[in-house]
């Protein structure tokens, strides 16, 4: 065994110099290396493209299209017809729309800055800081679907919680907070801040965590108080956080579903609580399939992400094209 | 450049004491701040600890005397109930079925797109990495209307799927999380191996150990914290995932407990007591990885968001 080592190519040797000007090149790969890259990046990706992106792309095709969801020769080009029809002649489209922006608006004006204002709170040398973050995080470890239905024994007109006090409080007062299209979607935008504050708060904590400490000492030298600290100082030092939370914000306004759908009894949408999401799955899933209002109403979601994926791209790639 | 010009001064003081003996560093008395989060953080347990407190009394005792009452009997007949009558064992399993396979394959994906874009120059590595990002973040909503119906077209082998098809499958629900959550890992994990030091490559390589062993053998390992915090995070995620099987399984039998749990609201919407104790069981399994795993949890958020 050992006399085979002579019988080594010496070809190589002289060949390695001319070669190595070229640094971490993929040149120096062999056929075995390039096959287990190819694999390696080869098999994740055609399941993205499969999964994700062919439907997502498919859903901007179907748009156009007016299908029963049933045969794939039924399949007719119908252009602009499913937009013109879902502004126009969709009643439940409008009030998904507004209730979609009062939910963006809603999250970003209070559970968002609730969090940033609590994440600042905690963020110093104080006693039970990591029991009061467990609390406040804990919604956020929950399913929605349990998150649902824990508020569902709350809001309930005959045995919830609330209507229980405010019976005791007034006799005969009675709210149907789930069912009044009037209420719903606050009650509802309760139960999703009660989980949202948190996910801020961590996210927000972490980002703190980063901030110099100098900077903050060198504040306080000037004489600046803890709100001016915060707000002069902190808050802008943070900016890609600040992007982030925006982002996800923004994110999770626009993929709401799941508090939605169980707090309005897992039907599909509710009067008072039509949202996007909620009317796709309507337009699919129910037995009237309008396959092709269901892909409008998605790409009209879709466009909207994409301009908070994209800052979201932007912000993490701006500083790494190598 | 300025930390050795100022290394010979340090000595000099006592270590960074502050100069004022313990005037600075007693902290200063906290009293209305501790107030104000321990009524916020009561106030957060509040709706939490109502459930448990009405998965606790005997549904005889709330019907007759009201849901807002000092209780009569406390007992944990409800979680017994709810554990037997609706077969929350079997969903339990259905939740195992699907979690493991998809955090399993997750990983696995994503460490190895990670691996590729990160340790090698290739021309497009930025583009598939967004490519990756972007996809996780698209509203599920907006691929599901394609997905059923391609999920539909799929034949299965009967072994796979008593359906013969993707849809009303196991594994069709965890090829969409394998798909789906890959590029949340993705994005975590590149920026990790980013901060492996290059030369570890280039020395294996040198070796003449090939780029199979590279990545099995010396980034995998490297990468243990990072896997640690997204595994985690993707089983609670997945876990608690409630969308993909509601439009992608049909019969209720093969849903995960977090889907099923609607069928229990609709079983039981008479009896609350019988619907805290089942939601409250559904989230044991989360509540208990998050206390006991609650740093690589936090880590595994924070390092995917807050990175900047």
């Amino acid at each position: 065994m050992p006399s085979a080592s002579p019988t080594a190519p010496p070809a190589p040797a002289p060949q390695a110099p001319a070669t190595g000007a070229s640094r971490r090149r993929p040149r120096r790969l062999g056929p075995g290396d390039r096959l287990f890259l190819a694999v390696v990046i080869g098999v994740p990706l055609l399941a993205l493209l499969v999964f994700v992106w062919l439907p997502a792309l498919a859903s901007m095709g179907l748009s156009f299209t007016s299908w029963d969801g049933i045969y794939l020769s039924d399949i007719h080009w119908v252009g602009l017809d499913n937009y013109h029809q879902i502004l126009t002649n969709y009643p439940p489209f409008w009030p998904a729309v507004r209730h979609n922006v009062i939910w963006l608006l809603f999250t970003a004006l209070l559970p968002t800055p609730f969090g940033i204002f609590l994440a600042y709170q905690l963020d110093r040398k104080l006693r039970f800081t990591r029991v009061y973050q467990t609390a406040i995080f804990l919604p956020m470890v929950l399913s929605l679907a349990v998150v649902g239905l824990i508020w569902e024994i709350i809001y309930n007109p005959d045995t919830g919680l609330l209507d229980g006090i405010l019976n005791a409080a007034a006799p005969g007062h009675h709210v149907d907070w789930l069912g009044d299209p009037d209420l719903n979607l606050w009650a509802v935008l309760v139960a999703s801040a009660w989980r949202h504050t948190g996910y801020i708060m961590i996210l927000y904590l972490a980002g703190l965590k980063g901030v110099d400490p100098a900077l903050k000492e060198a504040a306080a030298l000037d004489g600046a108080n803890g709100r001016q600290t915060f707000l002069k100082v902190v808050f802008p030092a943070l900016k890609p956080v600040n992007v982030i939370i925006l982002v996800v914000t923004v994110m999770e306004s626009l993929r709401a579903f799941d508090v939605v759908y169980v707090l309005g009894g897992g039907v599909g949408s509710k009067p008072g609580m039509e949202l996007l999401s909620l009317l796709i799955t309507d337009n699919i899933i129910g037995e009237s399939s309008h396959i092709g209002y269901g892909s409008a109403l998605a790409v009209v979601l879709l466009l909207v992400s994409l301009a908070a994926i994209g800052t979201f791209l932007v912000q993490n790639f701006r500083k790494e094209d190598r | 450049m300025t930390t050795t010009a100022t290394a010979p001064v340090s000595p000099a003081r006592p270590r960074d004491e502050p100069p004022y003996g313990g005037a600075v560093s007693k902290p200063p008395r906290q009293t209305g701040r501790h107030l104000m989060l321990a009524t916020i953080a009561l106030l957060w347990l509040l709706p939490l600890l109502w459930a448990v407190y009405t998965s606790l009394r005997p549904y005889a005792d709330t019907s007759k005397h009201g849901y807002l009452s000092w209780p009569r009997g406390i007992s944990l007949q409800n979680y017994t109930d709810a554990w037997n009558q609706s077969g929350m064992p079997h969903f339990f399993w259905n939740s195992v079925l699907i979690t493991v396979p998809s955090v399993l394959g997750t990983l696995l994906f994503s460490a190895a797109v990670a691996f590729f874009v990160s340790r090698f120059d290739f021309r497009w590595n930025i583009a598939l990495l967004m490519l990756f990002t972007a996809g996780n973040l698209l509203p599920a909503q907006v691929l599901i209307t394609p997905l059923y119906r391609l999920y539909l077209l799929v034949p299965l082998p009967a072994w796979m799927s008593d359906s013969l098809l993707l849809y009303n499958s196991t594994w069709g629900i965890i090829a969409i999380h394998i798909a789906y959550q890959c590029g949340f890992c993705t994005f975590v994990l590149s920026n990790y191996m980013k901060t492996i030091p290059g030369e570890i490559s280039e020395a294996a390589l040198v070796d003449g150990a090939q780029v199979w062993r590279q990545f099995f053998q010396i980034i995998l390992p490297l990468c243990r914290p990072a896997f640690a915090a997204l595994a985690t995070l993707e089983s609670i995620w997945i876990y608690n995932d409630f969308f993909w099987p509601l439009a992608l399984i049909e019969t209720g039998d093969k849903r995960p407990i977090t889907s099923a749990l609607a069928n229990l609201q609709g079983q039981y919407f008479t009896n609350p007591n019988l619907i805290a104790a089942g939601a409250l069981m559904t989230a044991v399994p989360t509540l208990l990885v998050y206390f006991a795993l609650q740093r690589q949890f936090i880590s595994g958020l924070t390092i995917g968001s807050g990175k900047g």
